[in-house]
């Protein structure tokens, strides 16, 4: 457990551990009757042939997820999926918004792109402190590290966007610099990257966003996952998860996240019932 | 009147009906329609065979099952023989007696058909087989000793599974790679329990585990491993590619991303392989429609339609741009639909999603169509009626319009020769542009049936067994 509700899992997983780079998602499953969850590659060991993800407990199937305990197996695992990040971008500075659990997946990213001499910068925005994690961690691997939370009880009280904009508000009329802002990144809650991108918008920076949308099979077969982008249907899982931030329909996104969130609740409700009803065995 | 008279007289009688589930009862379950022939129906269909000296029958089935011999064992009431006759040439009966489009392979070449109603070919096979595996009489064959060539086959589908099955048999090592976390391709996640009890599937696949078959599930060849990987690092002799068309047309038409509106292969996938008709003893879910329209005209929209009504649908009605005539589905899926309640709304065609504040579907705007010329399949081409538009209320839309081919395996693997279309390149037999592999199944043919996926499997593997076997010389292609 890094914070409460939020755990690290890592996954022993040697076929996919030399496959995985920044950006790549898995598929997984907790048990033989669980949903096939897509979670985005937050780290991978290709020595130790290991895989690490980051799991908020929010549903049925991610807190059965992170009740595994170390040694447990999980019932599937398949990947990697999805096209890696694109690391392309010419020298300068790159700004990596993470909101939440976003931290995780943005880490591989945020730290390519500073082996690969750029300068990283990593706005890390949280509810509160208690949600706080990896700030180490992210520290270690960035030029300049930005916290904030939405009560300010660590770092400055401030939604995301706010030290974004100053950012780029700075970088006006610095194009030509060496330093100068490349690209930006958001991964994180819809509506977290939907006003990442409108804060973006006028500054005229490239800006790539992960999507996070509800998928099953992640290899194309099932189109559950689409999204329009530019006004043409793509499918997250074989043609993402990034895509130019500018482009998405994130009100889309965001209606068909909430698709299933009657049975979802109706599923937790009953899940939270039988284990407290195990506990009391 | 002579006694050969009188038989001849008797088979030209029409076919024993098998008994079926009520319509109005199982609209609402998802247990198997036709229960199943009893043996002494069985008997009496299977001896109203002519036995042709030149069986039309054999000729019309895609891996060439001895029907008429089977069929006299039937009659005989030797059953246990009659489905030990047909695992000669099909390794799965009790699948192909279920899902095979009989009408339009040996049933439809049957003599008796002329004047008559042709044998039930179908319902004795499924019979035999289901005796068989329900008595405990399946029996694992001795086996040759290997011969230390390993076999790769990517998707545990129809055509990768009888492949597997003919190439274990014959001493080869063989893993079949699938992506899925149980075996089965289409017959998994596309074909509803209703159809083809999952149960059956996994008898199936154990049958080929005992031969001595790996099954590695939940690995992708192309992402997780690749196609060069296998041949050089893993040390496979040959491949064998079967991994379907899996991937969903849509009509290109406003409001298709509204949530509400799937593909069929995720309404199918869900209900099927994740099992979400159990939700919420499954963790899946799937959207119930009150009033649901399914739009296509082949099995899987009959699947999709019916397992909507399952689902607890109000009404289901098939939106068709063609007429009857030209639906592609098998004729007992209509006829089984029909009897259920879903409604057939021919020469429709829908133009537009419409949806809600939440982006939800909540209407249907289709047009009339009517038939102009014959198209390139040579049915004819349907055209729009002007101002012929109106709105179908619907909260639940399933587009069931076709597949396309998956490029996650091609497109990892450069080297290897397709179609403008994406499918790949084979010869009769499924050898590939690269030497050493095979293809077969709707990744080379386009969507099609599972009886001609698993003929695919069949005639790739007597192809693989000659050319492992001779020393590889001669040009591969």
């Amino acid at each position: 457990m890094l914070v409460p509700s939020i755990y690290e899992m890592v996954v022993y997983h040697p076929r996919l551990a030399r496959k995985a780079q920044p950006g790549h998602f898995v598929i997984v499953m907790a048990d033989e009757r669980g949903e096939r969850i897509p979670l985005t590659v937050a780290d991978f060991d290709r020595e130790k042939g290991t895989i690490t993800l980051v799991v908020m407990a929010i549903g049925t199937s991610t807190r059965k997820l992170v009740r595994l305990a170390e040694g447990d197996s999980l019932f599937a695992m398949i990947g990697p999926l999805g096209h890696a990040s694109e690391l392309d971008v010419p020298q300068g500075t790159v700004i990596m918004v993470a909101g939440g659990v976003g931290i995780a997946p943005i880490y591989p990213i945020a730290r390519a792109f500073k082996e690969k001499g750029h300068r990283v910068i990593i706005i890390q925005g949280s509810r509160n402190k208690d949600l706080l994690f990896w700030t180490e961690k992210a520290a270690a691997i960035c030029d300049e590290h930005i916290i904030t939370t939405d009560d300010g009880s660590a770092g400055r009280k401030a939604l995301v966007t706010e030290p974004l904009k100053e950012l780029l508000e700075a970088n006006r009329d610095h194009e030509n610099d060496p330093a100068a802002v490349r690209c930006i990144y958001t991964i994180g809650p819809a509506v977290m990257m939907k006003f990442c991108t409108l804060t973006a918008q006028p500054y005229n920076v490239p800006a790539v966003a992960s999507l996070n949308s509800i998928m099953i099979d992640g290899t194309g077969m099932c189109g559950g996952c689409r999204v329009r982008i530019g006004g043409e249907t793509k499918f997250t899982c074989v043609d993402g998860p990034e895509f130019d931030a500018f482009a998405v329909d994130w009100n889309l996104l965001m209606s068909r996240q909430k698709t299933y969130c009657e049975a979802e609740k109706c599923s937790l409700d009953r899940y939270v019932q039988q284990a407290g009803m195990e506990v009391q065995k | 009147m002579s006694q050969e008279q009188q038989q001849s007289e008797q088979k030209r009688v029409g076919r024993t009906a098998m008994p079926e589930q009520d319509p109005k009862v199982r609209a609402h379950n998802f247990k198997e329609v036709p229960l199943g022939y009893l043996p002494e129906m069985a008997k009496k269909e299977a001896a109203r065979c002519l036995h042709c000296a030149k069986p039309r029958c054999v000729t019309g089935c895609p891996v060439n099952v001895p029907i008429p011999d089977f069929l006299q064992l039937v009659a005989q009431g030797e059953f246990d023989k009659a489905a030990k006759k047909i695992k000669e040439k099909n390794a799965f009966p009790a699948i192909c007696g279920r899902v095979c489009p009989q009408e339009k392979q040996c049933e439809g070449k049957c003599i008796l058909g002329i004047k008559s109603e042709p044998v039930a070919i179908g319902r004795c096979e499924r019979f035999v087989a289901d005796y068989e595996r329900v008595n405990n009489l399946v029996a694992v064959p001795e086996l040759p000793a290997k011969n230390g060539k390993r076999i790769a086959v990517v998707g545990a589908g129809p055509a990768g599974l009888t492949l597997a099955g003919d190439m274990a048999l014959a001493g080869y090592d063989v893993t079949v790679f699938e992506a899925f976390h149980k075996p089965g391709g289409v017959l998994m996640y596309g074909i509803p329990e209703f159809r083809l009890p999952k149960d059956i599937v996994e008898h199936e696949v154990n049958y080929l585990v005992k031969l001595g078959v790996t099954m590695e599930l939940n690995t992708i060849v192309g992402r997780t491993v690749m196609v060069d990987e296998l041949l050089n690092e893993e040390g496979f002799d040959a491949l064998y590619i079967g991994v379907g068309a899996g991937l969903p047309a849509f009509l290109n038409v406003p409001g298709e991303d509204l949530s509400g509106v799937y593909s069929a292969n995720e309404f199918l996938t869900r209900s099927n392989l994740m099992k979400a008709y159990l939700f919420p003893q499954y963790d899946t879910p799937v959207v119930r429609g009150e009033h649901v329209c399914v739009v296509g005209g082949g099995n899987v929209a009959m699947d999709a339609a019916r397992t909507a009504l399952r689902l607890g649908a109000k009404s289901v009605k098939i939106i068709y741009r063609r007429s009857e005539n030209e639906l592609p589905a098998r004729g007992e899926e209509v006829h089984h639909a029909k009897e259920e309640g879903v409604e057939f709304h021919f020469l429709t065609n829908p133009v537009e999603f419409i949806g809600n504040d939440q982006q939800r579907v909540t209407q249907m705007k289709v047009q009339k169509m009517a038939l102009g010329e014959p198209d390139a399949s040579g049915r004819r081409r349907p055209v729009p009626v002007p101002d012929s538009e109106y709105v179908v209320e619907t909260d639940l839309v399933i587009v069931a319009t076709g597949s396309k081919a998956n490029p996650l395996l091609t497109a990892s693997t450069p080297e290897l020769g397709l179609s403008s279309r994406g499918y790949i390149t084979a010869t009769e037999t499924g050898r590939t542009n690269m030497p050493g592999v095979w293809a077969g199944g709707d990744i080379v043919t386009g969507a099609a049936t599972v009886i001609l996926a698993m003929g695919a499997g069949r005639s790739s593997a007597n192809d693989m067994k000659q050319w492992l076997s001779g020393g590889q010389e001669g040009a591969w292609i």
